[in-house]
């Protein structure tokens, strides 16, 4: 496959809830003009999606006077999004969440988001930015993952 | 942003006999379903209502905290011995579903005549 241009798509969202679905339907049409197979579209667009739910709820806490940056950038095969909040960044590491633990009442049936993000993508990295502002998270989806022998 | 998450209930009977209830959901299921998701079970009997289907069919996103919805039913299904299956999801929410383990307590079927056979 001919690698894609290399270019560039930016996006800001209110930080509001639903807004998620804008930068959601922007991955998707990049990565399906780069030629991503559906079942891999569906997977960036939750991973895009949470990324952008963090970023609202823990990163911007809800603030409208605060935007969410959505940046895509292709370089060859791959696509990666940059989602960027004013927050301080995440501390954790994404876990997998322990459902038995979720249905005795033992831990938060929420907090799957980072899981998500870091099982649905080829690369996920928490970025602290400095001075407590202008954190991102920085993923990356590659075109035809399945041909790759080592799997990876 | 988000569609309104609409949900209704219908009363079947399963291939063995059983009654079974079925919820329903269209548009979005995320943090602003909880009346949807949790609020229409809440709705139901918990004497007399033991087998339960959740129909995903007209459902297009689901967020981790839609998803927290579905944990939240099934833990107050499991502690009223209700039986739980779902059906519709697109095969990326099944898959989603499976990575978050929620097969372990609901039965994932891809449609409502596959989850009825099973119950």
């Amino acid at each position: 496959m001919t690698a894609f241009k290399t270019t560039s798509v930016e996006v800001r969202l209110p930080s509001r809830m639903g807004f998620e679905k804008v930068a959601m339907s922007t991955a998707a049409s990049v990565a399906k003009l780069m030629g991503f197979k559906e079942d891999r579209i569906e997977d960036l667009k939750t991973a895009v999606a949470e990324a952008c739910i963090n970023a609202i709820e823990h990163g911007n806490r809800l603030n409208e006077k605060l935007s969410v940056g959505v940046v895509l950038s292709t370089t060859g095969d791959s696509l990666e999004v940059k989602v960027i909040d004013d927050g301080k960044g995440m501390k954790k590491q994404p876990t997998k969440p322990d459902i038995d633990r979720k249905m005795h009442g033992e831990e938060d049936p929420r907090g799957m988001g980072m899981f998500l993000i870091q099982a649905l993508v080829d690369e996920a990295e928490w970025v602290a930015g400095a001075n407590g502002k202008s954190s991102y998270v920085r993923l990356v989806i590659r075109l035809d993952k399945e041909a790759d022998p080592d799997g990876e | 942003m988000q569609s309104e998450t609409k949900s209704k209930v219908e009363q079947l009977i399963s291939p063995a006999g059983h009654p079974v209830t079925v919820l329903r959901f269209e548009g979005d299921i995320a943090s602003t379903s909880k009346e949807a998701v949790l609020g229409t079970y809440q709705g139901l009997s918990k004497e007399t209502v033991k087998l339960i289907l959740l129909d995903f069919t007209k459902v297009d996103y689901i967020n981790s905290s839609g998803i927290a919805l579905v944990i939240q039913l099934l833990m107050e299904a499991a502690n009223h011995a209700q039986k739980i299956c779902a059906f519709g999801l697109s095969p990326h929410f099944t898959k989603v579903f499976t990575m978050v383990g929620i097969t372990k307590y609901a039965g994932l079927f891809p449609s409502q005549t596959e989850a009825m056979a099973a119950l």
